[in-house]
């Protein structure tokens, strides 16, 4: 996989933890790009590109679980681990994305 | 970057914008590249695999590899471009190596720069940006190009063709024709041969009206006999595609743009695209210039050596013992070979030629075609079976009893045993036929599967595209992957061109049983959770799990969630609890969650709830004030009797319906869609029964109703059709004297099935009633996304009826029961959810940034 250099990244505030509802994704503007991020049942924060690589899906809209993200258009599958797509597709670009005070931070 | 479409021509298989990569060079202490330098000139198929074998062979750490590629592009499959153009695949999906790929491995990609030539003295690349990149060595791999035929009138300026004149070479010339083929009504394609059918066949699919010309006396006169290709062009013909054979396309009328061509015959023909697809040439420009020699392709060697000992040529553009390969698998056979030799793993490999063997499929006729097409001696056996009637006609060609050559047309059903006594010269049976048919003594397939899979040997080939072997399956087998879909995954047979899919699915079958037939998986009723449906079912109801999360946490493996089961079971939860099934947002898929169809640019439509297509002024009135005051880029009529507001923003959709003030009309889900009618006995003269009212009171009665794939009704008032019940999932036809005639299993989508008279009854209430009990039984019993017109012939008519009609396992009542608690659980989703969103945020739009609507406006 190609190493994605991390090294100018800026954390972002782009909402609150409460705004992404359990087991869903919303779409947020982090320092002006679009990330998605999701909250995960077990309570794991994962933020990617918000539009799908394979045909400009809206990713936030997607259904996941702990292993993959499934764009809503055509289903292509995206590994949280590595963004990389289990159907063939280009991989998906993560951020990270962590909790603060009930604050979600994101790195762009 | 994929499909986002903003730059005009987008670098197929790109990188993403801001993806950077650090590269850690395999540099000595000194900073000095000890490695050889391998520079291969040519990035098709040939070349890439190249550069793929190489480095399977650890020679990433011996040499040092650089790429040049004329097309900006990653690497595709080129085999694959006639589906991108006849619109079946996306060009994304054919990428092979994106240029992540060539970053990833530590090759140097020279996307979009052509090499002039090659100083084989000083052993230096000269490419035309000016650049010079040393080699220790070299591998030509250019290809081929189309072969264009002179014709008057062809170019505009030297170098340019007229303006509607294209090849079929390149994913380039694939968009063009894409592009032309939506502006444009006639088609004429020069070529009869594989290429030229499939461009023509493709146009023909968006709508052209195509000819063919073709300078053969019969169609694919490479692969097959004249018999052979006068049945192709029976078939072709019968799809509307005009044949035109043994002339030639001598004029292209213009002057500014393509306006039709001349015939040698002087017969003109009006066209406003001409596609040329009469055959491939090698391009052997740099061998030339860099004086190599070179015959009809680039000459090499039993080890692919050209006459400079460190310069090598594989693929299209290569000759070898006088052959030049135009298929797939040579070129494979032959990157194999020279990647031996390159990393020293078997400095002996010799390459001997390839016996070629094809399976395709043209113009929507399978073909299979290997060795001879004839026989050419006094002794050779040749057996010919020709169905002209069918479009089928097979031959095989044997000589001392091997199998020398054969050729299906129409039914490639025995190419497996066939490719297999062609390849390794197995025996053949006694009884010739039993090549091209199976009797019917009993000995044939009706187990469904190809006698031969088991005999085949475990290094044949099974996917071409991929060169995967029926080894490599029956490992990956082996080591636990017993899905179809898996086994394709892992070895990616079957993801090149398809056609083997059949073969790798039998093979695996074959592989994976001892006594099980069937893939455990594949009797699941979604992939997470390892249960049939009634064991789910029971599972279900005796431990009272009510919601996906508790379903997931009791019967999953680990207690796993999987994504692509959840919508699955939201929708059996729902049916098996009705009002009492805890909802939750995120198992729901985005349709569902929203109650909305999602289109492809992330807006959504809105269809009101008109029952039976029966509307009334007042409705119009709002629905066309609603699609005003939001700006809705698109009002359609639908199919299914309805009126489609597209292109609306998910954060406008609670206003719209409070706006509108209907209820929703579920366009959107797996779920009872809609009834379709004619308009009855109230005005029509030939109605015998009030249709009218009885789609109204069905879809009244079972309005949003969840099921395991999409329910479409419709009720006619006589056997005329006019809102076509003989095609629906229920279709109900009125037959005079009261009687109703219920038909189920019907289809009008990719598949087209009349469906099955259930019965014939003599009341509406009757027909509500037996529509009631077939519907839960198959939501009950058919599998997800199983729609009517599979699961009505899986069980069989017979079972049903005896069931429904008879009560023969003592169910209806409970039919009814079920049925009764979904219908009272129904609630309109757009009254509900429009008011208090169901979750923080239900509503908000996913994609911020982009302007809306992506799709045009009409």
């Amino acid at each position: 996989m190609s190493v994605v250099d991390q090294s100018t990244t800026t954390a972002h505030v782009v909402g609150r933890v409460d705004d992404v509802p359990l087991g869903e994704g919303r779409a947020f503007v982090a320092g002006g790009v679009q990330v998605a991020v999701f909250r995960l049942r077990d309570g794991s924060l994962h933020a990617t590109q918000a539009a799908c690589p394979h045909a400009g899906g809206p990713l936030a809209d997607g259904q996941t679980d702990a292993d993959v993200l499934v764009c809503p258009l055509h289903l292509f599958a995206y590994r949280w681990r590595d963004g990389a797509s289990t159907s063939g597709a280009a991989p998906v670009r993560l951020f990270a994305v962590h909790e603060e005070d009930g604050q979600l931070v994101v790195d762009v | 970057m994929g499909g986002l479409g903003r730059v005009m021509n987008p670098v197929l298989g790109g990188r993403p914008e801001g993806v950077s990569t650090l590269h850690f060079a395999m540099d000595d202490a000194d900073g000095v590249d000890t490695r050889q330098r391998l520079v291969v000139v040519g990035n098709g198929m040939a070349g890439a695999r190249v550069v793929e074998e190489v480095l399977e062979r650890g020679g990433g750490d011996q040499f040092a590899i650089t790429v040049f590629g004329e097309e900006p592009h990653g690497n595709y499959n080129r085999i694959m471009l006639s589906h991108v153009l006849a619109g079946e695949e996306h060009e994304d999906d054919i990428v092979l190596n994106s240029h992540d790929w060539y970053a990833d491995n530590g090759v140097q990609l020279r996307a979009g720069v052509r090499v002039r030539r090659i100083d084989t003295h000083a052993k230096v690349v000269h490419a035309a940006d000016g650049t010079a990149t040393s080699y220790d060595q070299l591998v030509l791999a250019t290809g081929s190009r189309s072969f264009i035929p002179p014709m008057t009138g062809l170019y505009r300026s030297d170098d340019e063709f007229l303006p509607g004149v294209f090849g079929f070479r390149t994913i380039d010339d694939t968009r063009a024709m894409l592009a032309a083929a939506a502006e444009h009504e006639k088609a004429v394609v020069v070529g009869g041969g594989l290429l030229g059918l499939e461009a023509a066949r493709a146009l023909q699919g968006h709508g052209l009206q195509v000819e063919v010309v073709h300078a053969g006396t019969h169609l694919m006169n490479q692969q097959l006999d004249p018999d052979g290709g006068a049945i192709l062009k029976q078939s072709v013909e019968s799809l509307g595609i005009v044949v035109h054979l043994a002339t030639r396309t001598t004029e292209v009328i213009g002057p500014d743009r393509v306006r039709g061509v001349v015939l040698a015959d002087g017969r003109a023909i009006d066209a406003d695209m001409l596609v040329i697809a009469a055959g491939i040439r090698p391009v052997t420009e740099v061998a030339l210039m860099s004086g190599i020699e070179v015959e009809r392709g680039v000459v090499v060697d039993d080890q692919l050596r050209t006459d400079d000992p460190d310069v090598y040529a594989v693929g299209e553009c290569a000759q070898h013992r006088g052959e030049v390969y135009g298929l797939v698998a040579p070129v494979w056979e032959q990157a194999r070979v020279l990647a031996d030799l390159l990393t020293g793993t078997d400095p002996d490999a010799e390459y001997h030629g390839s016996r070629t063997a094809t399976k395709l499929k043209v113009a929507g006729v399978d073909v299979a075609t290997m060795g001879v097409n004839r026989p050419e001696r006094d002794t050779d056996e040749f057996l010919v079976i020709s169905e002209p009637r069918r479009g089928v006609h097979l031959s095989v060609v044997v000589r001392d009893d091997r199998l020398i050559g054969a050729t299906l047309l129409g039914d490639t059903r025995k190419v497996a045993f066939l490719t297999q006594a062609f390849d390794r010269g197995t025996p053949l049976p006694e009884e010739r036929i039993t090549l091209l048919v199976d009797l019917s003594d009993g000995a044939g397939s009706s187990d469904g599967r190809e006698p031969g899979v088991a005999e085949l040997p475990g290094d044949s080939q099974v996917c071409n595209c991929n060169g995967v072997s029926k080894q490599d399956i029956c490992d990956t087998v082996a080591s636990g992957c017993t899905t179809v879909g898996g086994v394709m995954d892992r070895t990616r047979a079957g993801k090149g061109c398809g056609s083997c899919k059949g073969l790798v699915k039998q093979i695996v079958e074959w592989a994976a049983d001892g006594d099980v037939v069937e893939d455990p998986a594949e009797s699941w009723y979604v992939p997470g959770i390892p249960l049939a449906k009634p064991a789910l079912m029971a599972a279900i109801r005796e431990q009272g799990l009510l919601s996906v999360s508790a379903v997931f946490a009791a019967l999953a493996p680990g207690g796993a969630e999987d994504a692509k089961s959840k919508m699955g079971l939201t929708s059996l939860l729902r049916m098996i609890w009705g009002a009492d099934h805890v909802q939750e947002n995120d198992a729901k898929f985005i349709n569902d969650r929203v109650h909305g169809n999602i289109q492809r640019d992330g807006t959504f439509s809105v269809v009101p709830q008109i029952k039976g297509g029966v509307t009334t002024p007042a409705q119009l009135r709002r629905i066309a004030d609603v699609a005003e005051k939001y700006e809705v880029p698109m009002v359609k009529i639908t199919g299914g009797q309805r009126i489609d507001l597209l292109g609306v923003r998910k954060e406008d959709l609670p206003a719209m319906w409070d706006d509108l003030g209907m209820p929703s009309g579920y366009a959107y889900g797996k779920s009872f869609r809609t009834v379709k009618t004619c308009v009855g006995t109230d005005f029509c003269r030939f109605g015998l029964g009030d249709s009218t009212q009885l789609g109204i009171d069905l879809e009244t009665r079972f309005q949003g109703i969840e099921s395991p794939a999409k329910m479409k009704l419709a009720v006619v008032g006589c056997p005329r059709n006019c809102a076509e019940a003989y095609v629906k999932d229920v279709g109900v036809v009125a037959v005079g004297n009261g009687k109703w005639e219920v038909y189920v299993g019907g289809a009008a989508g990719a598949t087209i099935r009349k469906g099955d008279l259930l019965a014939t009854v003599d009341s509406p209430a009757a027909v509500i009633e037996l529509t009631g009990r077939f519907l839960q039984y198959y939501r009950e019993n058919a599998n997800w996304l199983e729609r009517t017109y599979d699961f009505v012939p899986r069980v069989g008519l017979e079972r049903i009826k005896h069931v429904l009609l008879e009560d023969g396992e003592g169910i209806l009542a409970d039919l009814d029961e079920g049925m009764q608690r979904s219908i009272d659980a129904y609630t309109d989703p757009w009254g509900q959810d429009g008011r208090q969103p169901a979750t923080p945020g239900q509503f908000r739009t996913a994609l911020p940034l982009v302007d809306l609507p992506k799709v045009p406006v009409r």
